[in-house]
């Protein structure tokens, strides 16, 4: 199998994973019309976490490239967050004149979700001379 | 549509929205490289407009709510991500570029959400 062939049933299959994870928590956890999509929230802050983390470890042993980064990185937690849910739901909020829970979504995320990355680079022992890695991430 | 017809339509639907993004993401980087992540922004952006358009069509035109699982949950929910925007956030702006991550962060954020109101205006819904 050619590498990229190889990454795209990585990330397929990582895909299918991180999907119906995401799918399992808003059928357990469903989030009413009109209140703070907390399942969503949990889900991106949450998955923001263990990707900076699988890939701060990753460069600091050296193998920035592992098939981890494809298949739990680009694929499960790429696949279990999602930006669209979160854009339509701010969408939704604001058109049903929540306008204070769609503010206080939207900053609760961006800012929470940086915090974590930051979390995340904090256990990796990250230091701010560390490089970029060679290739940006998906 | 069946509870099992669901679970395998959201499996699916993530195993093929996940490479969509992996393909077009790498596609956009390697043509136009650039500090600025142009690819998940694209992806994070167009599926943003399309999962607005699913959802009111389901919600202004009375298409079967099922859509919105598998189109919507699964593809659209695979194709897009947060935690690669939230990495790159921190990341392009390590090397001292605060502007750079501030204007990813915001600009990703109200992009998007212009981009599935837009969705929704045009399924009818707004």
């Amino acid at each position: 199998m050619t590498p990229t062939r190889r990454a795209l049933v990585l990330v397929s299959v990582g895909g299918a994973l991180g999907a119906l994870a995401r799918y399992g928590l808003l059928r357990a956890f469903p989030v009413g019309a009109g209140t703070f999509p907390t399942t969503t929230f949990v889900i991106n802050v949450v998955g923001a976490f263990v990707l900076t983390v699988l890939l701060e470890w990753l460069v600091r042993r050296g193998t920035p490239e592992h098939w981890l980064r494809v298949f739990v990185g680009i694929g499960v937690l790429g696949a279990f967050t999602t930006f669209s849910t979160f854009a339509t739901e701010l969408a939704l909020l604001w058109r049903d004149h929540e306008r204070s829970t769609a503010i206080a979504y939207a900053v609760a995320s961006v800012v929470v979700g940086v915090l974590a990355v930051h979390l995340g680079l904090l256990v990796t022992g990250w230091r701010r001379a560390t490089p970029l890695p060679d290739e940006g991430e998906s | 549509m069946h509870e099992v017809g669901l679970v395998v339509g959201v499996a699916i639907a993530g195993a093929v929205g996940a490479p969509a993004r992996f393909l077009i993401e790498r596609v956009i980087r390697t043509r136009w490289p650039a500090d600025w992540p142009w690819g998940t922004f694209l992806v994070n952006v167009s599926g943003s407009l399309a999962l607005g358009l699913v959802v009111g069509i389901v919600l202004a035109q009375g298409v079967d709510a099922d859509v919105r699982t598998v189109v919507g949950t699964g593809f659209l929910g695979a194709y897009t991500t947060f935690s690669a925007y939230a990495y790159e956030t921190v990341r392009v702006g390590t090397v001292p570029r605060r502007g750079l991550a501030a204007g990813y962060a915001l600009g990703s954020v109200a992009a998007s959400v212009l981009a599935a109101v837009l969705g929704l205006v045009i399924a009818g819904a707004w």
